[in-house]
């Protein structure tokens, strides 16, 4: 997710505080990215820096107004207008996980695609329940944004499952070792 | 008291060495106001679960508890009279029939109870009015759209004092938004104490539910814990 575009686009309806642009950004995404104060005002440094953005004068608070230059208003119809690639969201430290478990010896893999089917209809769940007390146009097509997502990745752990019954023999239960990776003791505890 | 229990339930079809068994030792207890989601491939026992559960086949082994009753014990007429009292099903398939009006498929169920027939009228109602069809009593199943006809099925299983859903795939063929209108009126009835137990092989629809039941090869193989605190919990019982 790029907070920096963001950012800019919500400083295309107006010139904002550095706090406004938080509390508008979690408005629109109903809080579902956590950004904290610290995060807006580097970012907004680099903006300046970039003279994508302008910074006014301070109040007697000490707090700065800022607004879009002019070339911030073109960055922001460039983000608009440009379709996201993959390599733009790189994080796919499931599909190595699995690649993973699969090549390692004594590993469950059936067991690790369960845990994680699990895991992603429990957030599937909770999302769901999010969806129907959201209010206004923004908030429920982010979260079903990201409910769509994590049907796609539960279709994927099937297609998985089904793959590895025609390839690899069954782990007997006993010895299903944990599934790889930092949250691995997390894991272990919910099965 | 819960509307389901399965307790050790075994079912075999076949015989010999065209023996299957399709259930293999499940245990499984749904409770009032509760809506479970059974998920798994093809083959799992999940259509299974559901017959059983409806009493519409017995298990070879363990009980089958519907509202305090073991269908297990009781004879086929008995059985008959329990499921169509107690139980409301929803399939993919609505079989609502063509020459009849949204209100009088939703009667019918009431009225095979031996109601009066202004009581049953006043019945589906009632119940269509739960799914957002009053205005739409009147038609015919062609002149309505299909998720308009699968709230009609829906209304049909929830008329009268049915507290058990059984709903195999309800929303299976609908696009995503027509799904998502069934799944909001299940829910909806779960959130004012009727029990529904759904199969789907529909991530997004299962995601609606309190708790997500795995089976594979007839076995529950994981479940998601139930959703709610324990003060929820406490007030159901």
């Amino acid at each position: 997710m790029s907070i920096r575009h963001s950012l800019l686009a919500l400083l295309s309806r107006g010139p904002r505080y550095g706090y406004q642009l938080r509390t508008e950004f979690e408005a629109a995404t109903g809080s579902t990215w956590p950004l904290n104060i610290g995060q807006v005002y580097s970012t907004l440094g680099r903006l300046e820096r970039d003279e994508l953005v302008l910074r006014g004068g301070q109040d007697e608070e000490g707090r700065s107004v800022y607004s879009l230059t002019e070339r911030g208003a073109e960055e922001v119809r460039q983000w608009f207008a440009t379709p996201l690639t993959r390599a733009e969201r790189p994080r796919d430290e499931l599909a190595v996980k699995l690649a993973l478990a699969l090549t390692s010896p004594g590993v469950d893999v059936r067991a690790v695609v369960q845990a994680q089917r699990a895991a992603t209809l429990r957030s599937m769940r909770d999302l769901t329940k999010l969806k129907t007390t959201a209010e206004g146009p923004a908030w429920p097509l982010v979260l079903e944004s990201m409910i769509f997502q994590a049907e796609a990745e539960i279709r994927w752990l099937d297609h998985c499952e089904t793959t590895l019954l025609h390839t690899a023999p069954p782990v007997p239960a006993h010895d299903a070792a944990p599934p790889i990776g930092e949250d691995s003791d997390e894991r272990a505890r919910t099965r | 008291m819960s509307v389901l229990e399965l307790d050790d339930v075994h079912r075999d079809h076949g015989g010999g060495a065209a023996l299957v068994r399709a259930l293999r030792g499940l245990s499984l207890t749904v409770l009032p106001g509760e809506f479970v989601a059974v998920m798994g491939p093809s083959g799992s026992g999940k259509s299974t679960l559901l017959n059983l559960a409806g009493g519409l086949v017995t298990p070879t082994r363990g009980r089958v508890v519907v509202s305090g009753t073991d269908l297990t014990g009781l004879g086929a007429t008995a059985r008959a009279a329990l499921r169509r009292r107690s139980i409301g099903y929803v399939f993919q398939e609505l079989n609502l029939i063509p020459s009849l009006t949204a209100a009088e498929n939703v009667m019918l169920p009431r009225e095979l109870d031996g109601v009066r027939t202004r009581t049953a009228r006043a019945d589906a109602m009632s119940a269509l009015s739960e799914v957002g069809l009053v205005g739409e009593a009147g038609r015919f199943p062609e002149e309505m759209s299909g998720g308009q006809r699968q709230r009609v099925a829906i209304a049909r299983a929830l008329v009268g004092e049915r507290r058990l859903i059984l709903a195999d795939e309800p929303a299976g063929a609908l696009d995503s938004n027509g799904g998502e209108e069934i799944m909001r009126v299940l829910r909806a009835r779960c959130d004012a104490g009727t029990a529904c137990l759904m199969v789907t092989h529909e991530s997004r629809h299962a995601a609606w539910a309190d708790r997500v039941v795995f089976l594979r090869d007839g076995l529950a193989v994981d479940s998601t814990e139930p959703a709610p605190g324990p003060e929820i919990l406490l007030e159901k019982r």
